[in-house]
């Protein structure tokens, strides 16, 4: 199983859990199997079977959208975090 | 060279070898952008956007600056203000830190306070309203204008592959996007093969808890695609990387320059052989009263910010 962590903004959606498991060999993978167990968190984060333009997922602290998109093949020891698009920039 | 106001010292940084921290077979450099006037990279931005409006008609004496900022963006734009004889109004969260306050404050900007709970896009939001509202602001908005990659370009990055004749890696903090989209482009022009690399803060939850997925925002500016890694950086390392930056290279630097560098090193030491660039956007003197200098733990301390 592989850990992902939830940004507080999402976590009402996974009943206030701040990391869920899920498994899988691709993000693709693991966002089917996150949000077929919680159907809310599919509307806010992966309508349509993509990822919302306001979310930001990383594997292994990379940005997925600089490798291989949904496709980006995850393991088992593989850090997942899922975060809101921010302004940064002071 | 004596220079006629301090508008003219905007850009030109030295760009510095790092030979204690260079990867094996690895030529590192930062460029010192802390060396601007007013002390970062943004000099060279609100420099850019006031001369761009200025140039198209859009700002006019009589007309207010107005920008939703907290940090050295106002500050810049405070320092060309005061030099072009405008009046600067600039609007940050009410929790932003006294020294920042202070020095806007110094520097003649009048503040205003948007709510601490609605963090930096609640300042955008009210921002956007005050020109909505009152004719007399001009807003450059660094985030959505395209003086702010262009400086970058015609700048930054121009200078960069003056003085390198190889770039393989180039790696900023990732901010408005304007240093990467800029000098990256201009970088990959030179050096086709080259990596444009992003370092972004990875926030702790105080910092997103205050953001709603509905409220997201990617800078009009920032091209995602454009960008060929996107790399998280935690506080912890950025701040051993200011660390190491002050251990081994005598450079007091800011906090995202802490993650860039650590960014760098880590992407040096992909490589067999090659020149690694780095962009170093301030110095650390106006961090030296955070808390966690001291902090044993780092990332508790750091946690209910957004350092960059």
């Amino acid at each position: 199983m592989i850990t992902i962590r939830i940004p507080p903004t999402l976590r009402t959606e996974t009943e206030g859990e701040a990391t869920v498991e899920a498994s899988g060999e691709t993000v693709r993978d693991l966002l089917d199997d996150l949000t077929g167990r919680f159907p809310a968190l599919r509307e806010r984060i992966y309508p349509g079977g993509e990822l919302a333009r306001f979310v930001n997922v990383y594997v292994e602290g990379e940005d997925v959208r600089t490798r291989e998109g949904l496709e980006t093949p995850v393991a088992d020891s593989s850090t997942v975090i899922l975060l809101p698009a921010m302004a940064g920039g002071c | 060279m004596v220079a006629k106001s301090v508008l003219e010292l905007v850009g030109n940084t030295p760009l510095v070898e790092l030979q204690r921290l260079s990867p094996p077979g690895v030529r590192l450099y930062a460029k010192l952008e802390g060396q601007n006037p007013t002390g970062s990279i943004k000099d060279r931005i609100a420099l850019a956007m006031v001369e761009a409006a200025e140039a198209s008609g859009e700002l006019e004496p009589g007309r207010e600056l107005l920008e939703p900022t907290s940090g050295n963006t106002g500050i810049s734009l405070a320092m060309v203000a005061r030099v072009k004889n405008y009046s600067l109004t600039c609007v940050m969260p009410e929790n932003a830190t006294e020294e920042r306050k202070r020095l806007l404050k110094l520097m003649g900007a009048n503040i205003v306070l948007s709510p601490a709970s609605e963090g930096t896009n609640g300042s955008v939001h009210a921002a956007l309203d005050l020109v909505e509202r009152e004719s007399r602001y001009f807003m450059p908005f660094q985030y959505a204008n395209d003086a702010n990659p262009r400086a970058h370009y015609d700048g930054t990055g121009a200078e960069i592959v003056e003085a390198l004749d190889r770039v393989d890696v180039f790696v900023a903090g990732l901010g408005t996007g304007g240093t990467l989209m800029g000098a990256g482009a201009r970088v990959r022009e030179a050096f086709p093969d080259a990596v444009v690399a992003a370092a972004e803060p990875l926030p702790g939850d105080p910092v997103i808890g205050l953001r709603s997925l509905d409220d997201g925002y990617v800078p009009p500016i920032l091209d995602v695609a454009k960008l060929d890694r996107k790399l998280l950086v935690t506080n912890a390392d950025s701040v051993a990387g200011v660390r190491a930056l002050l251990d081994e290279e005598a450079i007091f630097a800011g906090i995202s320059s802490g993650a860039v560098v650590h960014v760098a090193q880590e992407l040096g030491s992909e490589l067999d052989e090659g020149v690694v660039v780095c962009v170093l956007a301030d110095g650390g003197w106006k961090y030296l009263s955070a808390s966690f200098w001291a902090a044993e733990d780092v990332e508790a301390a750091m946690e209910t910010s957004i350092w960059w």
